[in-house]
């Protein structure tokens, strides 16, 4: 456990090596058509709101509330609510074939201000750093996600792994 | 002197857990806090906490507060606040002093002691320096008092406060410059750690803070590369341009009044220094005395919770409220919830660390 987290507890980010290396992180296939969650939450802390708010049951945590959560992706519709039920904030959903050559990406966010559907924005990895320009599609902020928003953009999808977030906006 | 059936000292989630749980099996509770709104740190906590369903997982500490408070309106719980806790003498009797200039003596059948942790302080260079400051005063600053403490922040400590105060700092509008940590690996939990990285703050271990300068306020700091002994590494120091440097180095147990009414020492590094030992039950050498929560040893708000139901419950089943078979079962049942946030590779050492403590003879 100790070696495959180097990266995460040395500069804050999981790898793609570590995240290919836990049981948790499974990048939906390129030819899916729906949307599915990822989950990044490699440590095993005690944690199960991914779970027990799925209302297809498709994440598996199990009694122990500290074992890694695990995607049935035939199962996950890519409905969103654990993205915003997550607490740390770990989850998102991808698409590879969005339109054309753009992947798709919907993902937890919590600064203000808020993009604004059709805005330009800059897309960037797991260090924060820019990969590349994106176009927000929807900004989801209802009632049931507690002031935990939820940005649908689409990007290249050659970025289709790398991208997780954006670049926040300034005030 | 007045007299009450269960005094708790503290009106944090520790303490008003207990409140609750001891007025729900039917004992009436008066409760004392020094500061002028209960809750403890729960209202600067505005992240959804981690756990299950039973540990309220997925609400944000801030709403856990508020219905805290609304839960102990309905029952039999008293409040006093802006009442500092001064003494407690011959085991039952505690020294109050209201509003700064009311000083009252409550006689209580138990107290239950849930006054929590204070923020460690890290030394050097400068540190006297406006701008520098513990990592939960910038919390409350930015999230009791919406006032930013600064634009341009070093964070010293990468701990799970280092890191969700970092979080919400960016949220509050700051840039966080760096989190600097003195150990080989980032202490904190990887998804507070993923986010803050992700947010583009670069994270710097085996590094610590060298130096403030700046002339009546921070304006920058210097940190510095430390070696396999903790020595720093002439030539590595790094200016950065910083107008607040918050310290994240820890927390220690506030002992002081649970010692001084004779409870029994106990060394735990892991939870924070010393504590006084207690049992399961959370009842110290002190019959009448019980502790719950960051007093007894350093760990979050959802330990803290589930250790006050079973210092209050405790409390009341020794105060003859509930039935044995009453108290075995919610007693159990709190316990059940206490192992689960203590599992895992972060709370593993936690639990190892409590049962040292209750069986320390």
């Amino acid at each position: 456990m100790k070696e495959i987290q180097q990266e995460l507890k040395v500069c804050g980010a999981p790898s793609l090596d570590e995240l290919h290396a836990s049981p948790c992180y499974q990048l939906p296939p390129q030819d899916r058509r729906a949307l599915a969650a990822v989950i990044e939450c490699v440590e095993g802390i005690p944690c199960n709101p991914c779970e027990t708010s799925c209302p297809q049951n498709a994440i598996t945590v199990g009694e122990e509330i500290t074992a890694l959560p695990v995607v049935n992706l035939e199962a996950c519709t890519g409905c969103g609510i654990c993205v915003a039920a997550c607490p740390g904030l770990a989850i998102y959903l991808k698409k590879y074939l969005f339109k054309d050559d753009r992947a798709y990406i919907a993902f937890p966010f919590e600064y203000l201000p808020l993009p604004k559907e059709g805005e330009t924005v800059t897309m960037v990895n797991r260090l924060g750093e820019s990969v590349c320009e994106g176009t927000v599609l929807r900004v989801v902020k209802i009632k049931k996600m507690d002031r935990t928003a939820v940005i649908h953009c689409s990007y290249p999808n050659r970025f289709y792994e790398e991208v997780v977030s954006i670049r926040r906006l300034s005030l | 002197m007045i007299e009450r059936e269960i005094v708790v000292i503290g009106a944090g989630p520790a303490g008003l857990s207990a409140a609750l749980e001891a007025a729900r099996s039917g004992a009436s509770v008066l409760i004392i806090d020094e500061n002028h709104r209960p809750g403890g740190q729960l209202f600067k906590q505005i992240h959804k906490f981690f756990g299950s369903h039973e540990h309220r997982a997925g609400v944000r500490g801030i709403d856990i507060g508020t219905q805290l408070i609304e839960d102990a309106s309905h029952l039999d719980i008293e409040v006093w606040l802006d009442s500092e806790v001064c003494g407690i003498f011959h085991e039952r009797e505690v020294w109050v002093v209201r509003s700064r200039e009311l000083s009252v003596t409550v006689k209580a059948k138990s107290i239950i002691i849930a006054t929590g942790a204070v923020e460690n302080a890290v030394n050097f260079t400068g540190w006297t320096l406006p701008g520098v400051m513990g990592a939960g005063a910038a919390q409350t600053m930015i999230n009791i008092h919406r006032v930013l403490p600064g634009k341009k922040v070093l964070m010293i400590g990468s701990g799970n406060v280092g890191v969700i105060v970092s979080y919400q700092l960016l949220q509050a509008g700051a840039d966080v410059k760096a989190v600097v940590e003195a150990a080989g690996r980032l202490g904190g939990y990887g998804v507070h750690t993923a986010k803050v990285r992700r947010a583009g703050v670069p994270f710097y271990t085996r590094t610590t803070v060298l130096e403030a300068r700046g002339n009546d306020h921070v304006s920058e700091a210097v940190i510095v590369s430390l070696d396999d002994a903790w020595k720093p590494i002439p030539g590595t120091e790094k200016v950065l341009d910083v107008d607040t440097i918050c310290i994240a180095a820890g927390l220690t147990p506030l002992v002081e009044l649970a010692f001084a009414a004779g409870c029994r020492k106990v060394y735990s590094p892991v939870l924070g220094g010393m504590v006084p030992w207690h049992d399961a039950s959370m009842r110290t050498n002190v019959p009448s005395l019980y502790i719950a929560g960051d007093v007894s040893g350093v760990e979050e708000a959802s330990t803290a919770m589930e250790e006050g139901r079973l210092a209050g419950l405790s409390a009341a089943y020794s105060l003859r409220y509930i039935e044995k078979d009453e108290y075995d079962s919610r007693f159990n049942d709190a316990l059940r919830r206490i192992d689960s946030l203590r599992s895992g590779m972060f709370g593993e050492k936690r639990r190892i660390a409590k049962h040292a403590i209750i069986n320390h003879i």
